[in-house]
């Protein structure tokens, strides 16, 4: 047993160190498969038996049966017919799933609040009929860029247009926003929300909703 | 009443945080043998005989089988190896992958740079990210790949903490243990049955978790952007995410599978994923203290590490959910933007809200963002960069402090135990008597290693974050202006050369020289911590036990743990505090009126 108080000799050291790769290599290769081969795959299976929907994304399907996106993922929204969701700092398109990303704006960057200003600007242009202050989520950029959520004040005050600009009236349009409401998970947590991916889509199906969705 | 419930919500997620690493902490307490071979612990119990049959095929396989005790400098020569092993397979991988199977994008090799930076982030257990995991990496490289590293990277963490716990419980032993057993334990017998329940957990909410890796979908609204670009679909990626984030999380190495991380929905799609999510990172870091209190035969010793690093948690915790949950000043002292309501109601969210996503809100971001930086994790669920001043300050305060703050799996507790030495060395100066912690003197040679694991992160972290910004050119990859710009430069080699890996993502670490330079930040790092650590544990293993003498400074008092986490702010604020007065500090205190003259268009 050597001392482990008397450090060996260099030679002692690299025999050591070469003793180790034989183990080494072959733990690394037998963990690798493991982990990064039957782990992977079994959940997969496992899953997907178990959880078909989550686990393939969520995918929701329009009255015809085609898929027209995910529950999860925000998409861009810019029509005054559709609810608008949240800015998003997805590189050269919104709401793009290839790159999720924020603005990474500081705090005190002075681009942050000339966005910002501009946002308030087109909302408050959108929604003319609104004078209330503007809740700030709808104002900022996500973290991910594909945050489908905005909080439920955010929606309610885009009722007027929306309905407006579909010819509907807005005790319709505002109950749809209260049927979409999510809230928070036992009162405690995350936040109460609605997501505007799958109200739009519930207005798109709207009897009669196609002829206004055409119109530019 | 909002922040009534942002406090609830914080303490229900610490408390089943707490509920569940006291329910696991015997299981990790038994997948170690800590004390001497001959005083018996022998293979009974069903968690026992399971290790025992998983082990000894590999083992035998690895030609390891008999187990034989290793001394201090074999097992830091194992680390070493398999490190190295570990760093060249998961290289290949990364350059070969455009030709392994499958591929179905068809991404080319990543480029050498991002290679080895990437290489050496995954195998350090930091998870730095210089790429963007959708469009560089193939299914192959994210699972064979980085899943891999997830696991065996916090292994070999909790493998050191063994080796360190084993150096205070053995007596004049000249063996530490057999890092090959560890590893495989670690791996098989704790880190992939927890990654296993995780995973299916995560995947019940809307985590993806399937071959299938991209569908492209017709958008609702086909109206187009103003500027007339006719875009009317757009391509939703998946993949096998799950079972990534579930070690990603658990294993606090943090490199989520898209860029987005954590705040993406397919990585954590609802408020109940992301109390999984923030229990999963705390839960091993604070398992370990308990199992450790087990493995010392003195529970008391577990629970005093465990208030320490509360101690150090909780009032960075308050400080950063207060300033996150505030109006920006910025925005709030704009005059054109006196109609945006910045404070939180039942009917909307408040607060610091650029780059947060609405479904977690400011607080549980918050939340998330300290949790991460505390423990050595680093997947992130909102944009640090977009943090208010104060906030990012805690962030990055809380890895400065050397990633003891529950840090990362094994490392973490490892290094406090590195610390509470120091204190416990500073204590007996101060009352003139010889340094004991449970039992074992302690002397130069372990003080030697301390310093090794106590300076070289904040060595590392400043003269790096000095060169970006006196070499031409470099600075310039911080986007944002002002002190901020100099928080990017700070955060990026904090979260390097403390092996966290979270970012200020702002940053564009591209360049030769960020890639290269973190890279080895990572790896000095990684090494000079665990291999000091495993010194100290084969020097204390040596040693005699010296019996308990009314001189003999408890170590278990609230005296005790108070002196712990005083030592452990008073390295962390000698070393940082200039540089914080630069960036965070610099970004709070600077008027604001001079900045929004700037932003008018």
């Amino acid at each position: 047993m050597p001392d482990p108080e008397t450090p060996p000799s260099a030679a002692g050291w690299l025999a050591m160190l070469i003793a180790q790769v034989r183990p080494a290599c072959t733990l690394l290769a037998t963990l690798a498969i493991i982990t990064g081969i039957f782990y992977p795959l079994a959940m997969t299976m496992a899953i997907q038996q178990l959880f078909p929907y989550q686990a393939s994304g969520s995918l929701v399907q329009d009255a015809q049966g085609t898929v027209r996106g995910s529950a999860l993922i925000g998409q861009p929204f810019r029509a005054p017919q559709w609810f608008h969701g949240r800015p998003s700092a997805t590189g050269e398109t919104p709401c793009d799933p290839t790159a999720s990303g924020g603005s990474n704006l500081g705090p005190t960057n002075p681009a942050l609040a000339g966005l910002v200003r501009e946002r308030v600007a087109a909302l408050r242009a959108e929604n003319g009929s609104f004078l209330g202050p503007l809740p700030i989520d709808l104002v900022t950029a996500s973290g991910s860029g594909l945050d489908p959520h905005i909080s439920p004040a955010a929606a309610r005050l885009q009722v007027t247009r929306v309905a407006a600009a579909r010819g509907l009236p807005q005790e319709i349009v505002e109950k749809m926003v209260t049927d979409h409401l999510e809230p928070a998970m036992l009162g405690i947590f995350g936040r109460p929300r609605v997501n505007v991916f799958l109200l739009n889509l519930a207005l798109g199906s709207l009897p009669g909703a196609a002829a206004a969705d055409r119109s530019p | 009443m909002i922040m009534l419930q942002a406090w609830i919500e914080i303490a229900c997620i610490l408390a089943i945080t707490v509920v569940a690493a006291c329910a696991i902490a015997p299981w990790l307490a038994a997948i170690f043998r800590v004390g001497a071979k001959d005083t018996g612990d022998a293979p009974t119990g069903l968690l026992q005989r399971c290790l025992a049959a998983i082990e000894r095929p590999l083992l035998q396989a690895a030609g390891s089988w008999p187990v034989r005790e290793m001394t201090a400098g074999e097992y830091g020569a194992a680390i070493l190896v398999f490190h190295a092993a570990g760093f060249g397979l998961l290289l290949g991988i990364l350059r070969l992958q455009a030709v392994l199977p499958w591929n179905p994008a068809g991404v080319p090799a990543v480029p050498w740079l991002i290679a080895l930076n990437t290489a050496a982030s995954f195998t350090t257990n930091t998870n730095w990210q210089s790429y963007a995991g959708e469009t560089t990496l193939s299914p192959l490289s994210q699972t064979l790949g980085l899943t891999v590293q997830n696991f065996v990277s916090a292994a070999s963490g909790l493998c050191v903490l063994a080796v360190l716990t084993r150096g205070l419980v053995r007596r004049t032993s000249g063996t530490i243990g057999n890092f090959w057993q560890d590893l495989v334990r670690s791996t098989l017998g704790l880190l992939l049955p927890l990654a296993i329940l995780l995973a299916a957990a995560l995947a019940s909410q809307g985590v993806v978790q399937t071959f299938a890796t991209s569908r492209e979908v017709a958008l609702i609204d086909t109206t187009g952007s103003p500027a007339g670009s006719a875009e009317t679909t757009r391509r939703i990626l998946t993949g096998p995410v799950a079972s990534q984030v579930a070690i990603k999380q658990l294993g606090t190495n943090g490199g989520g599978y898209f860029n987005a991380n954590s705040a993406h929905p397919f990585e954590n799609p609802t408020p109940l994923t992301n109390l999984l999510e923030i229990a999963a990172m705390l839960l091993i870091p604070l398992a370990s203290c308990l199992a450790f209190g087990r493995w010392v035969g003195d529970r008391r010793q577990g629970r005093a590490l465990l208030a320490a690093m509360a101690l150090l948690f909780l009032p960075f915790l308050l400080i950063i959910v207060h300033v996150e949950t505030r109006p920006n000043p910025l925005l709030q002292a704009d005059e054109l933007l006196q109609s945006v309501d910045q404070g939180a109601s039942t009917d909307h969210e408040g607060g610091s809200l650029e780059g947060k996503e609405v479904r977690f809100g400011a607080a549980a971001s918050a939340l998330f963002a300290v949790g991460t930086t505390a423990t050595s994790c680093g997947a992130v669920n909102a944009m640090h960069d977009s943090f208010s001043p104060l906030g990012g300050l805690v962030a990055m305060w809380m890895i400065q402090l050397g990633e003891v703050v529950f840090g990362g799996v094994g490392t973490g507790l490892a290094g406090l135990i590195a610390y509470t030495l120091v204190a416990v060395f500073v204590a007996g100066l101060m009352v003139g008597r010889s340094p004991e912690y449970l039992g074992k003197k302690i002397e130069a040679r372990e003080m030697k290693m301390g310093m090794i694991v106590l300076l070289v992160p904040p060595i590392t972290t400043l003269i790096g974050t000095a060169a970006a910004c006196v070499l031409r050119g470099e600075a310039a990859a911080a986007p944002n202006p002002g002190p901020h710009g100099f928080s990017e430069l700070l955060y990026a080699f904090s979260s390097a050369a403390n092996n966290n890996g979270s970012a200020f993502g702002g940053l564009t670490a591209t360049s030769p020289f960020w890639t290269l330079s973190l890279a080895a930040a990572m790896l000095v790092s990684r090494m000079l911590t665990m291999l000091p650590l495993v010194a100290i544990g084969g020097s204390l293993a040596a040693k005699r036990t010296v019996a308990e003498s009314p001189g003999t400074l408890p170590t278990h008092t609230p005296l005790f743990v108070l002196l712990v986490a005083g030592t452990v702010i008073l390295v962390g604020a000698l070393s940082f505090v200039p540089a914080l007065a630069l960036g965070p500090l610099a970004e709070a205190l600077q008027p604001l009126p001079a900045l929004i003259q700037k932003g008018t268009p």
